[in-house]
């Protein structure tokens, strides 16, 4: 499949490509920390996560609706606001879900898994009910499009750079939050040892509510992220469950580096193996290259060293 | 300070304390004894919240505290040192402590806890799970004193310590009692240890108090034949 192209085509293809790859990569980053922080908090593996993706996903469309209405002069900063919003309200889902669902079924691993796959039933409901069955696209303000030329045959796209710088800064806050705050601290407290953090004094109810808030949240800014590839529907956020959990495991639990490693060289793959071929067998190759790294390293590529 | 009146706990159906009177003074320290399976573990946790109380009451300075959740009773004033210490392994000595500020409202460390335990303050940005067993030991004291405790409970303190730094946490135990005023119940084996800083000694058998004796009334021979099996 390569053989039509000459060496420096192939460069330039893997580097645009790879350029492109960049939003698919935060995307991917965004849902797999928010899984995995609610997941190391209280062992709870969210179905439901990437119905908490789309709401930041419509939140975003409807804040672009709303600037190009009423505010059209500053439609160039909508993102900005957009993001924010959806942060908080996925997150405010998250939290009043954790507290009138999830907390009830803590010590239950199958029921969560069975409540939060019926809540992303609901909420796919619900999002068909209020915004119509019909896809929604958001327009993106003038200085986000187009891309930057970077010799003759490679050109980078804007929003992809825009959306990484974004990822990143957001992964060093979560880091910085739970390894430096009192609150992230009562976090890993609350993960090493529920009990003991509550003989402590640590209200881990608390925390348990503000961490799958978060962890939700960050979900939200995932679902701005998103817009900017694809149009958001109601089961948009199906296709991208299954990707994270691969991103997860892949990239072995409880590991931020590993995370990110994961989800970048997935994405890279897919969005690479998508210029030769059509978008299901890139996907089936990259299955079976995460496949077969798994069964060499059933861990998953970095996993965390402690010691027992 | 601390009264424990009729508790009763159970795991599930089987009841493990059949009724436990026990009454802290301020600034005492209450040595309870007994040899494995007697029930010790399950009184400190039931005190804690860790495990609920089946019926009975236990209250401090006349506060009901057996319906509270864990952090609330550790707000009201109670700390615990739990037996295997139960530090959280991958976090710094530092942080170990801190997790105890939650409870006092303060942001820094007090100085007189690392005052107590010198050896933390140099060992401060160490993994807690890499200190020896007496360094946790001294650690799980320093996060529950954090908390600012009025009433310190300790679960066999001693176990698995070696014979020389055990008479100095006996020594360190009544200095704490002595300098912040608080009262403290220990849980032992160790007869020679409760009889250093005990100012009552207590036995448990099979859930129930079988004994209470002031420290200078204490016949160590009867208590002993207690304790061996
Ligand atoms: N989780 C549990 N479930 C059921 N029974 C328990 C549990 N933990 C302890 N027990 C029982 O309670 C009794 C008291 O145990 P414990 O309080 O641990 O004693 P001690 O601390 O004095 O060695 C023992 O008979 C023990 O078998
Ligand atoms: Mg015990």
């Amino acid at each position: 499949m390569f053989g039509d192209y000459s060496i420096g085509d192939l460069g330039s293809i893997f580097v645009m490509q790879g350029f492109a790859g960049l939003i698919l990569f935060s995307v991917y980053v965004l849902m797999a920390l928010g899984l995995a922080i609610i997941f190391g908090q209280m062992g709870v593996i969210n179905m439901a996560h990437g119905e908490f993706m789309i709401l930041g996903a419509y939140v975003t469309w409807m804040t672009s609706n709303f600037f190009q209405a009423f505010l059209p002069s500053l439609f160039s900063g909508y993102f900005f606001v957009a993001m924010i919003l959806a942060f908080f309200a996925s997150g405010a889902l998250g939290m009043l879900v954790e507290w009138a669902l999830i907390r009830h079924l803590y010590k239950r691993p199958l029921d969560t898994l069975l409540a939060t796959w019926g809540l992303s039933l609901i909420l796919q409901q619900a999002y068909r009910s209020i915004f119509g069955a019909r896809e929604v696209g958001v327009e993106l303000p003038q200085w986000m499009l187009g891309s930057q030329k970077v010799t003759d045959s490679i050109e980078v796209p804007i929003n992809g750079i825009f959306v990484m710088c974004l990822t990143l800064l957001i992964t060093i806050a979560v880091a910085y939050v739970m390894y430096k705050s009192r609150w992230g601290r009562q976090v890993r407290a609350v993960v090493q040892n529920r009990i003991m953090a509550g003989a402590v004094g640590i209200n881990t109810e608390r925390v348990d509510c503000y961490t799958f808030g978060l962890g939700c949240g960050i979900a939200g800014i995932a679902g701005s992220a998103f817009t900017m590839i694809g149009s958001t529907g109601p089961t948009s956020g199906q296709l991208y469950i299954v990707d994270t959990f691969l991103v997860v495991v892949f990239g072995g639990a409880a590991s931020l580096v590993g995370t990110i490693a994961s989800a970048f060289s997935i994405s890279q793959t897919q969005s690479t193996l998508e210029f030769f071929m059509s978008g299901s067998m890139a996907k089936v190759l990259t299955l079976l290259a995460v496949v077969g790294i798994l069964m060499l390293r059933p861990q998953g590529l970095f996993a965390l060293k402690v010691r027992k | 300070m601390l009264a424990i009146s009729d508790l009763h706990v159970a795991y599930g159906q089987s009841e493990v304390l059949h009724g436990l009177n026990v009454a802290v003074a301020p600034n005492e320290i209450v040595a309870i004894m007994g040899r494995n399976g007697m029930g010790k573990t399950t009184l400190m946790k039931s005190l804690m919240g860790i495990i609920p109380t089946k019926s009975g009451s236990v209250s401090m300075e006349g506060a009901e505290l057996s319906t509270l959740k864990s952090y609330e009773r550790v707000a009201k004033g109670l700390a615990y040192v739990p037996q295997g210490r139960m530090i959280f392994s991958s976090m710094t000595v530092k942080e170990n402590i801190e997790t105890g500020l939650v409870a006092s409202g303060e942001r820094d460390v007090p100085g007189d806890i690392y005052e107590l335990f010198p050896v933390l303050l140099e060992m401060k940005g160490r993994r807690g799970g890499n200190l020896s067993g007496g360094q946790q030991q001294q650690l799980a004291i320093a996060r529950a004193l954090a908390t600012k405790p009025k009433v310190l409970l300790l679960d066999e303190p001693t176990e698995g310590i070696q014979p020389s730094i055990i008479k100095e946490m006996a020594r360190t135990l009544k200095q704490i009692r002595d300098t912040r005023g608080l009262s403290i119940i220990v849980s032992e084996q160790v007869l020679s240890f409760a009889l250093d800083v005990a100012d009552r000694v207590l036995v448990i058998e099979n859930g129930e108090i079988v004994r209470d004796d002031p420290r200078d009334v204490v016949d160590a021979e009867q208590i002993s034949k207690y304790l061996s099996v």
